[in-house]
C-alpha cells in the first residue's frame, strides 16, 4: 500500500521537450518504471520523445491517455496556469516542483483550486515530489536513494532533506510505503497534515519519519494534529537550530505565526505531542530503526 | 527586499494612498533646500531598516531651517543599532488628532491574505496584539475573490476608529490592498494611519517588503535596488545569485538546498564546530554556480575549512564536480575542502573528483563524518592524507 501514487498511476509530463527540466526529470521517472503516459507542449504536439506522445493541451492528453496524475516543470511565469489547466482537464494528483512562484500567485492558484477544482490535489511547487518506491516516482528524487515496502511513510518540507531522509533509512534496511516532499513554500498545495492523515490511513504505513525546518507555523499544526489524530509513532527533524533569524517579514508576519518560527518552538511542540526528536537527519534514523525493531 | 520609508512613500503615492510632501536629502544643506521647500514645520528622519528610529533620536521635528540643520547633522551619520544613517527623508509635519495601524500580509495557515486593522496606532504592534488582542480587527481576504468595499467598510467599523476617520480609511485600505496585491507584496504597512484635525485620513510612515520571487514582472523594481545594507561577503553572494546569509564561525558551507544547507550548519554546531555561512546553490546548480560559490567562500578570511554537501536531486554530482574542478583552476582557493556527494548522478561526480583528491580536498561519504574532518580541519587538528 501506498498513499496518493502507486503502479497504477498514469503520468503526464507538463512543460515536456528533450532538454527542458520536465524532459530530464520526467524521462529518469519513467526510466524508473513511473507510467509516463504522454507529455504536453503545444509546440511538440504530435511528436514522441523516446517514446512518450507529446500532446497540445493537457485535456487532449487525458482524454488520450486516462492520465490521472500530472508532473508540472515549468517557469514561474507559465507554472500557475499549467497547475490550473491540469486541474481543469479534470487530474486528481498534480505535482509542481517548480521554484520561485511569486507567493500572491501560490495564494491564489491555491484557493482557486478550493473553490473551482476541490477533487484536484496540488503537491508543492517548490518540492521535490512523491516516490511510492519500486511504483511510481514523479519529481526529481533520485530514485535508486529509496527502498521500497514500508513500513516506514516520510513526509518533508525541504527537498534536499528528503533525499537525505531516504538515504538515511536505505543505509538502515528500512522500506518506504511513499515519500512525500511537501516543498517549503508559503502556500504549499499539500501540508504535514494531508499527508499525516493519509499516512495514518494507509494500513501499510506503521510509523511516520517528518522533516520540518524553521519559518511559519505547519510544524506546530502537524504537532496538534498527531497529539489528536494520530495513533501511529512519529520521529521527527527540524532544520534551522543555528539558523540566523531569517527574513524579517515586518511585525505583522511576526503575529500572524502564532508562533516565534523557530526550531526549537517546533521541536517543543513536537515533543509535546508524544513525537520522537532527532537533532540531525541520521538521528531520526536511529529514532526509527528503533520503532521499527519493536514491530 | 525590504523598502526605506522614502521608497514606500514613493511606492504608496503611485497608488494614490495620501502621504506628505517631502524628498529626500543626503547632506545637510540639501535638507535644508527640501526642508523650504515643502514647507514648515518639517520632520527630519532617519532612513534605515531598522525599528527603534525614533527612540535614538533619528525623528526630529525642525521649525526652520537653523534646526533642520542642526537635526540633519545630527542624524546622519548617526548609528542606530548597527545601522549607520545615509540618508534623510524630509517631510512636511501632520497635525495629528488620532493615530491608527494597518497591514496586509500572507497568512500561511488560513493560506489567504491577513488585514489587520487597529485604532491603537503609532506603538508597537507586538504590544498591542499582547496586551490587548481585542483592539486589531483582522480581516482574510481570498487572493481569489479580491477585497470588496463593502468587506473594507465592515472591516473599519470592527476596528471602532473615530467615525470621521470611516471614508477615509476604506479608501485608504482599498488603496493599500491594491499597492500590496498588484505590487506582489509580502508587507505594506502604514504605522501610524493618522487622522488629522481636519478629517483626512493620511500614510505617516510605509513599510513595503517585496516578494523577490516578482521581480521577473515588475522591471521598475531596479531602482529601489543597490541601496540595501549588506556586508561585503552577502554583496558578492548577491552579485552572483546566490541565497547566502553571513555567520560569525570558521567552516565555510556550500549545500543545495535552504533546508539540507541549514542542517548542514546544525551538523557542523553538533560536532563542536561554528559555520561561517549559510550558502544554498539551490537546485539544478551549474559548474559556474559551484565556482562562484567557492570564490564567495574564499573572499571571507575567517573561514578554515569548507564544506560541500550536496545531495543531488535536480542539481547533478558530475556538474557539481565539475564546478569544484573548474573553481579550483580558475581561483586560489585556500580553505582545505570536504566534500559530501550523494544523489542524482553521485557516481560521475565521484569519478570527476577522484584525481584531484588531495589533502586539500577530501571526499568523505556520510554528512556526519564530513562534518567532524570539516570541524578538524578547521581546528587544525587534523593534517593527515584524504
Amino acid at each position: 500500500m501506498s498513499i496518493f501514487v502507486n503502479k497504477a498511476t498514469k503520468v503526464l509530463i507538463q512543460g515536456f521537450s528533450p532538454n527542458s527540466q520536465g524532459g530530464f526529470h520526467g524521462l529518469r521517472n519513467k526510466a524508473y518504471g513511473t507510467q509516463v503516459v504522454g507529455g504536453v507542449n503545444p509546440n511538440r504536439a504530435g511528436q514522441e520523445i523516446e517514446g512518450v506522445p507529446v500532446f497540445a493541451s493537457v485535456a487532449e492528453a487525458v482524454e488520450a491517455t486516462g492520465a490521472d496524475a500530472s508532473f508540472v516543470a515549468v517557469p514561474p511565469s507559465g507554472a500557475p496556469g499549467a497547475i490550473l489547466e491540469a486541474a481543469a482537464a479534470g487530474v486528481p494528483f498534480i505535482v509542481c516542483i517548480t521554484e520561485g512562484i511569486p507567493a500572491h500567485d501560490e495564494a491564489k492558484t491555491y484557493n482557486t483550486l478550493l473553490r473551482d477544482f476541490p477533487g484536484s490535489r496540488l503537491l508543492g511547487p517548490n518540492c521535490p515530489g512523491i516516490i511510492t518506491p519500486g511504483e511510481c516516482n514523479i519529481g526529481i528524487t533520485p530514485g535508486e536513494i529509496a527502498l521500497g515496502g514500508g513500513p516506514v511513510g516520510i513526509v518533508s518540507r525541504s527537498g534536499t532533506l528528503t533525499y537525505q531522509a531516504l538515504n538515511e533509512l536505505k543505509l538502515k534496511d528500512i522500506g518506504v510505503t511513499t515519500c512525500v516532499g511537501i516543498g517549503g513554500d508559503p502556500v504549499p498545495g499539500t501540508s504535514f497534515i494531508d499527508c499525516l492523515e493519509a499516512f495514518q490511513n494507509d494500513p501499510e504505513t506503521k510509523a511516520v519519519a517528518m522533516f520540518g525546518e524553521i519559518g511559519g507555523s505547519a510544524e506546530e499544526e502537524a504537532a496538534e494534529f498527531i497529539a489528536t489524530k494520530m495513533d501511529k509513532p512519529v520521529a521527527a527533524y527540524v532544520a534551522g537550530v543555528t539558523a540566523p533569524p531569517g527574513k524579517k517579514m515586518g511585525h505583522a508576519g511576526a503575529i500572524i505565526s502564532g508562533s516565534k518560527g523557530t526550531a526549537q518552538a517546533k521541536m517543543d511542540a513536537l515533543r509535546e505531542a508524544g513525537v520522537q526528536v532527532g537533532l540531525n537527519p541520521t538521528e531520526v534514523g536511529e529514532l526509527i530503526a528503533d520503532i521499527v525493531a519493536t514491530f | 527586499m525590504d523598502l526605506f520609508e522614502y521608497q514606500g512613500k514613493q511606492y504608496f503615492a503611485r497608488f494614490g494612498i495620501p502621504v506628505s510632501a517631502g524628498g529626500v536629502a543626503d547632506d545637510v544643506d540639501t535638507a535644508v533646500k527640501v526642508a523650504d521647500d515643502v514647507g514648515y514645520p518639517v520632520v527630519v528622519k532617519a532612513q534605515v531598516q531598522v525599528g527603534g528610529r525614533g527612540k535614538a533620536g533619528g525623528i526630529k521635528l525642525a521649525n526652520d531651517p537653523d534646526e533642520v540643520r542642526t537635526h540633519a547633522g545630527n542624524i546622519l551619520g548617526m548609528d542606530i543599532r548597527g545601522h549607520v544613517v545615509r540618508r534623510l527623508w524630509i517631510e512636511h509635519a501632520s497635525d495629528i488628532d488620532e493615530e491608527y495601524y494597518a497591514s496586509f500580509t500572507l497568512d500561511r495557515s488560513a493560506k489567504k491574505h491577513l488585514g489587520m486593522l487597529s485604532a491603537e496606532g503609532g506603538v508597537e504592534i507586538e504590544t498591542v496584539a499582547e496586551e490587548n488582542p481585542g483592539a486589531i480587527a483582522r480581516i482574510h481576504v481570498d487572493p481569489a475573490e479580491g477585497l470588496t468595499e463593502e468587506a473594507a467598510r465592515r472591516w473599519v467599523e470592527a476596528a471602532k476608529l473615530n467615525p470621521k476617520a470611516t471614508d477615509g480609511a476604506v479608501d485608504i485600505l482599498m488603496k493599500l490592498y491594491e499597492a500590496y496585491t498588484a505590487g506582489d507584496c509580502d508587507l505594506t504597512e502604514i504605522n501610524p494611519l493618522i487622522l488629522t484635525p481636519d478629517g483626512r485620513v493620511h500614510a505617516l510612515d510605509a513599510k513595503v517588503t517585496l516578494d523577490d520571487n516578482a521581480a521577473f514582472r515588475h522591471p521598475d523594481w531596479e531602482e529601489f535596488a543597490g541601496l540595501a545594507q549588506l556586508d561585503a561577503r552577502e554583496a558578492l553572494a548577491k552579485e552572483k545569485g546566490l541565497q547566502y546569509v553571513g555567520l560569525s564561525g570558521d567552516v565555510g558551507i556550500i549545500a543545495n538546498g535552504a533546508g539540507l544547507a541549514m542542517s548542514t550548519c546544525d551538523v557542523v554546531n553538533q560536532v563542536g564546530g561554528a559555520p561561517a555561512n549559510f550558502l544554498d546553490i539551490g537546485g539544478g546548480a551549474s559548474a559556474e554556480v559551484m565556482a562562484n560559490a567557492l570564490e564567495v567562500i574564499n573572499s571571507d578570511e575567517a573561514v578554515k575549512s569548507i564544506f560541500i554537501n550536496i545531495f543531488g536531486g535536480i542539481t547533478r554530482g558530475e556538474e557539481v564536480a565539475n564546478g569544484i574542478v573548474q573553481a579550483l583552476g580558475r581561483v586560489q582557493i585556500d580553505a582545505p575542502i570536504v566534500i559530501r556527494l550523494d544523489g542524482t548522478n553521485a557516481e560521475e561526480g565521484r569519478a570527476i573528483l577522484e584525481p584531484h583528491l588531495s589533502d586539500r580536498l577530501r571526499s568523505k561519504p556520510t554528512m556526519l563524518e564530513a562534518a567532524r574532518e570539516a570541524v578538524a580541519l578547521a581546528e587544525g587538528t587534523t593534517g593527515g592524507a584524504a
